[in-house]
């Protein structure tokens, strides 16, 4: 270990660890009783998925009139959230894979934790449109499959149905991303437990691996070609949910920004999630070492690059409107920014716009409660972007005659709670029993016992 | 004459210097075991990259076809049905989900040859070749074919390097 390179970098773990003492570190979350911290959360969010599991059962039983969509206004709460939980997925993605061929070491503390979030946030993500088709037990109909119907086969020109083949990938080629990263981990695990159920659940997931240098190149390499397939497409998926709007004729959503805004867009609240979520884990998981100041200041600094990028997407959109002489196009811009979602339009600027300005300055980002204040801000604002973009263009289109105004029922909002606690019963359930960070990753950016610098190479 | 020995180290400074000595004296390199991905011990090792790559390509654009292939077919061929007037055989609209099944099928792809090539399945038994080696211990398991080299050479190279622990398999069970 060369002090005078390890002096050039700041370290990436705290409190000078040794290998063995990762593993203990990380390992004890899971052998030991959970906090109570951990069961009041876990309380709290399986509630809320209790009252969302209530509310779908309703509205399969009742049918999708149980929604305040009407006859011009056909997306709501119900696409508005699948789009918000798509993007929380892509920070994720953008963690582990975009990150990791940059080679940005940092990542190797929250990559775990952040692809489990894209998990969960694309299984929440996969819920809305299943039950927005109104005959979920129906929904096998958008895959192309062998059928007595002509064979009828599904439309392979709509954006409807690309979205569906993008987010299936997305969520099939993130799952694997996730559990090969964890496969060495597993070992760990399994080789740390004594005896009886938990000794057989580890061994059957690890699937015998020894840290085999030879099974180790060949990993690595498919983990370097993972992420290399990962990178285009997290931009591919956003880029075709933006298409479901912008193939569409309707003002506001016919635009060609859409693909670049959503992709920013998506990045943008991922971000805002994960650091929402770390800052909780570290907390209650007691890894201040391994997730520290250091990794809250980059992903603020994200947070300020994607949330200017977005910035200029909102202006880019009324200056286009107004450049455009559209009358069609500009009303629909007028009637956002003060027509009667206007509300929303001015919570989601200030939410989106205002709230990373205050990142540039490094007394905000090292304070990390008020960091997570304004982390759950940028959701608020993100979730309202998506929801000015669908309900402020549908509301009135073009024939004065069939305006009309959203107002969402109980119903919809208690769905939308009940992903919440989905997603957070997931991720607490994922804490207790997985390794929240990689092992086998923080071992081998540590300074101990390497011939040259292990830091940010 | 086949004689295998075995050393643990401490760390990956100790296990990089002994596993490239050892191979420049002659002996065979049969394993390394490491708690994590040491940069540096192929070529100690004297390994060649892996050939991956090819295979993850080859899927690639094994997805692509087939599925441009599919929509095509279904399109334009099984079943064509005229949608708001557009080419039955709409080539542009067909890139997004060609693009997804060609990475769907390289990833998953590529995953299962890894498995299969590296035998990891969920019930396989692993074979540690010490305990902690998926902790904190670094391994190197060598054989010694050559019947020129000195009988105490191996265990001195080990010894120097800094191995906490040697043991010697001198048995013919060994394969």
């Amino acid at each position: 270990m060369s002090e005078s390179s390890a002096a050039l970098r700041p370290p990436l773990v705290d409190g000078n660890r040794r290998p063995g003492e990762v593993t203990q570190d990380i390992s004890h979350s899971l052998e030991g009783r959970p906090s109570w911290l951990w069961w009041v959360g876990l309380g709290l969010s399986s509630s809320l998925l209790a009252l969302g599991i209530a509310a779908v059962s309703y509205t399969l039983a009742k049918g999708i009139g149980t929604w305040g969509l009407n006859r011009t206004v056909g997306w709501g709460f119900d696409i508005t959230n699948f789009v918000f939980w798509i993007g929380i997925g892509h920070a994720g993605t953008l963690i582990s894979a975009v990150l990791f061929l940059f080679r940005q070491h940092w990542r190797t503390a929250v990559n775990r934790s952040a692809e489990a979030m894209t998990i969960f946030a694309v299984m929440c993500a996969g819920l809305f449109p299943l039950i927005h088709m109104g005959r979920p037990w129906l929904a096998y109909f958008v895959f192309p499959y062998p059928n007595f119907r002509g064979p009828l086969w599904i439309n392979f020109r709509s954006a409807l149905c690309w979205d569906v083949f993008a987010v299936a990938t997305y969520f099939l080629v993130s799952l694997t991303f996730w559990y090969i990263g964890m496969v060495p981990d597993l070992a760990t695990l399994r080789d740390r437990a004594s005896s009886g159920l938990k000794h057989r659940l580890y061994s059957w997931l690890s699937l015998g691996w020894n840290g085999s240098a030879r099974v180790w190149l060949r990993y690595e390499t498919v983990y370097l070609l993972l992420a290399g397939l990962a990178t285009p497409l997290v931009f591919s998926v956003h880029t075709i949910v933006s298409m479901d709007f912008a193939t569409a004729i309707l003002p506001g959503w016919h635009t060609t920004i859409f693909p670049p805004y959503f992709v920013a867009g998506a990045i943008f609240s991922g971000l805002a999630m994960v650091l929402t979520l770390m800052l909780v884990a570290r907390k209650v998981m007691r890894l201040e070492n391994y997730i520290t100041a250091r990794h809250v200041g980059s992903m603020c600094k994200l947070i300020i690059g994607t949330g200017g990028i977005v910035a200029m997407a909102y202006s880019t959109e009324f200056f286009i409107a107004w450049y455009s002489g559209n009358p069609y196009e500009q009303f629909v811009f007028m009637n956002r920014a003060l027509g009667p979602f206007s509300w929303a339009y001015w919570t989601m600027v200030g939410c989106n716009v205002l709230t990373p300005q205050l990142f540039w300055f490094k007394k905000i980002r090292s304070n990390l409660v008020l960091v997570f204040i304004l982390s759950i801000f940028i959701n608020i604002g993100m979730w309202f972007e998506r929801f000015v973009i669908i309900v402020t263009s549908l509301h009135r289109d073009f024939l004065p005659s069939s305006w009309n105004t959203y107002i969402p029922t109980k119903i919809e909002v208690a769905t939308l709670l009940g992903s919440f606690g989905l997603f957070f019963t997931l991720f607490l359930l994922f804490c207790r029993f997985l390794p929240v960070i990689s092992m086998s990753e923080i071992k081998g950016v540590l300074h101990h016992g390497r011939p040259h610098d292990g830091g940010g190479r | 004459m086949n004689r295998k020995l075995t050393g643990v180290f401490a760390n990956e400074r100790e296990i990089l210097a002994v596993t490239a000595d050892c191979r420049e004296q002659g002996y065979e390199i049969v394993d390394v075991y490491t708690p994590y991905p040491v940069h540096g011990i192929d070529r100690a090792m004297g390994l060649s990259p892996s050939r991956i790559t090819f295979v993850c390509f080859a899927l690639t654009l094994l997805g692509a076809t087939l599925k441009l292939w599919f929509q095509t077919w279904t399109s334009a061929v099984s079943w064509p049905v005229n949608i708001g007037g557009k080419p039955l055989h709409s080539l542009p609209a067909f890139v997004p989900v060609t693009f997804e099944a060609a990475i769907l099928c390289g990833a998953l792809g590529t995953v299962l040859v890894l498995l299969i090539r590296s035998g990891l399945f969920p019930w396989s038994k692993p074979r540690l070749p010490a305990p902690g080696v998926t902790d904190d211990r670094f391994v190197l398991a060598i054989r010694q074919t050559n019947p020129d080299l000195p009988p105490d050479l191996a265990e001195r190279l080990l010894r120097d390097h800094g191995a906490i622990e040697i043991r010697e398999d001198r048995g013919e069970e060994e394969s």
